[in-house]
């Protein structure tokens, strides 16, 4: 079975987002850059799925700028065998990547697509559920367990208030939630090795999918800032205080 | 203009999610129509009716939408799209689960976690887990939004709307539902209690976070929250999650026991109207959103603060 698992370049997880301050987006000049961390756990996922004989080949596809090759050489790294960059400068909206991915399961026919539930930049959670859509393909999002047996994958899904198991007919699409697994961190060798996989690029333009923009950035502001309160020093004083705020 | 909402409900009864996110409905403008589906439609039909401003309640019955998949709520939504300018759902893992889908039937954006309804094409959704703040605006002609609930007051009853029923979709051929396990607890709605007790990953142990968090919340009558810590080292479930990318609460008082405050749990839990951290050190980062802080290693604090209570 091939895999295909999308990823996307981000801001580091540790890193605090600042508002330029123009207000035209964030500052991402000079910001340490990494793999999506929902991305991260999808392709781990599908290296576990591989590591148990049921996936055969893990394709890791990014859409974005050049610099999106370190993103996908991680991928790599960390066990994908191949990797295709849709090399683009323009920031697309996830209708957009959607339609590019749908171009690429086109080309590749991988029997399932893994990937992240949600980006930490733009905190869509989209692209998965169109993607599935366009495609018109069962999905199953926000997995925290994968079965893959009999053309079929049985995922445990988070939902509101507690755990839904669904069956879906491959092919699907499956979002990576949070507790799926941990990802593991590539070793030295295995990132040796990952520099001479390979890493196919194509022109975003060369596939000839609409990706126009839909939504006009108006403005990014900062949020309103919440300040400190005060320090009380015994939890006795704590309840008066709140009885005081009427909240309790 | 017609805007259709999308109901919270779990099958039995609606939620206050519903009553917010009409209020987003009617930020937007024109005529506002509720959508029931699921199982038991009737009974939460007659709830929703009563939500005031409301034109009609509509109702869709079938297994496969009590059951929640994506895909028969795909069907069913973008088949009433066309009487519809705006289309809103909470932004709940049911709401994130088919809105997408919706949205790419349509062939128009999705607009994600909405906070504020400047005008009826543009909104603002915090992005870069709530470290800023974005307003778009929309060129489409229809526009597909998830509604954040907590960030809207729920719209207030005294409506008396017609309920009509529509035909719910065939049953997807590709998705079964297997099963389901739904927490059952006495404690309020995580995103509906007016108290919630987190813990973080000073409680050390699941063991630990039930004996020092759960009487806590009891006690109060709280919900139960955790930061994502927390959740990743396995001291409490997932859906306990406060943050960007669990779940994003607005109670009138949070009190965070052992919990730095990471950025991705501020996120979740900021717009809550009184403040209370409990944690040992300091210079966590959690006091500086903090109404009151009280420096104490929790083990003494929060038995100190079970017998203050009385």
């Amino acid at each position: 079975m091939k895999v295909l698992v999308p990823v996307k370049r981000v801001i580091d997880y540790n890193v605090k987002a600042r508002v330029k301050a123009d207000q035209t987006g964030v500052d991402l000049a000079n910001v340490k850059m990494s793999m999506n961390p929902f991305c991260e756990i999808a392709v781990e996922e599908a290296v576990r799925l591989k590591e148990k004989g049921v996936a055969s080949e893990i394709v890791a596809v990014s859409v974005g700028p050049t610099q999106a090759q370190e993103t996908l050489r991680t991928a790599l790294a960390m066990g994908a065998d191949r990797a295709i960059l849709v090399q683009t400068d323009q920031d697309l909206e996830p209708l957009a990547v959607a339609k590019v991915l749908k171009a690429i399961v086109g080309e590749e026919n991988p029997e399932l697509v893994l990937m992240g539930k949600q980006a930490i930049d733009g905190d869509n959670n989209a692209t998965g559920q169109m993607l599935a859509a366009l495609l018109d393909w069962p999905q199953a999002a926000f997995a925290s367990e994968v079965v893959v047996e009999g053309g079929k994958a049985k995922v445990t899904r988070e939902v509101d208030g507690g755990l839904q198991t669904i069956d879906v007919n491959l092919p699907a699409v499956v979002t990576a939630d949070l507790r799926l697994n941990e990802p593991r961190y590539a070793s030295l060798p295995n990132i040796m090795k990952a520099k001479k996989k390979p890493l196919d690029v194509k022109e975003l333009g060369s596939l000839g999918v609409d990706t126009a923009a839909k939504l006009k950035v108006v403005k990014v502001t900062e949020p309103p800032k919440r300040s400190a309160g005060i320090k009380v020093e015994t939890a006795a004083d704590l309840v008066s205080n709140l009885k005081t705020a009427g909240v309790l | 203009m017609a805007v259709l909402v999308i109901a919270d409900h779990d099958n039995a009864t609606l939620k206050d999610n519903t009553h917010k996110v009409v209020t987003a409905a009617q930020a937007i403008g024109g005529d506002v129509d509720i959508l029931v589906a699921g199982t038991n439609t009737a009974a939460i039909a007659a709830e929703a009716a009563k939500i005031g401003g409301v034109r009609k309640v509509l109702t869709a019955e079938s297994a496969e939408l009590g059951q929640g998949l994506a895909e028969a709520f795909q069907d069913l939504v973008v088949g009433l799209a066309g009487g519809y300018d705006a289309i809103l759902t909470p932004a709940t893992t049911q709401g994130k689960n088919f809105s997408p889908r919706v949205a790419a039937k349509l062939d128009v954006a999705q607009i994600s976690d909405v906070i504020e309804v400047v005008s009826p094409d543009t909104f603002v959704r915090p992005i870069y887990a709530g470290n800023a703040l974005e307003t778009v605006q929309s060129s489409d002609a229809k526009k597909v939004l998830t509604v954040r609930p907590t960030a809207f007051k729920a719209a207030a009853e005294g409506g008396s709307a017609k309920v009509e029923s529509v035909s719910a979709p065939a049953a997807p051929a590709k998705t079964h539902f297997v099963d389901q396990k739904i927490v059952k607890s006495a404690r309020p709605d995580l995103g509906a209690a007016k108290i919630v007790v987190s813990g973080g990953r000073a409680m050390g142990s699941a063991e630990e976070f039930q004996k020092v968090i759960e009487p806590l919340a009891d006690k109060l009558g709280a919900a139960v929250g955790a930061s994502r810590a927390a959740v990743d080292a396995g001291y409490a479930p997932n859906d306990y999650q406060v943050g960007q990318t669990g779940k994003v609460v607005a109670p009138e008082l949070y009190i965070a026991i052992g919990i730095s405050g990471a950025i991705q749990h501020l996120a979740g839990m900021k717009d809550s109207k009184v403040i209370v951290a409990i944690n040992k050190d300091p210079d966590a980062p959690i006091f500086q959103v903090a109404d009151f802080g009280l420096v104490a290693d929790y083990k003494t604090a929060v038995p100190e603060l079970m017998g203050a209570l009385g």
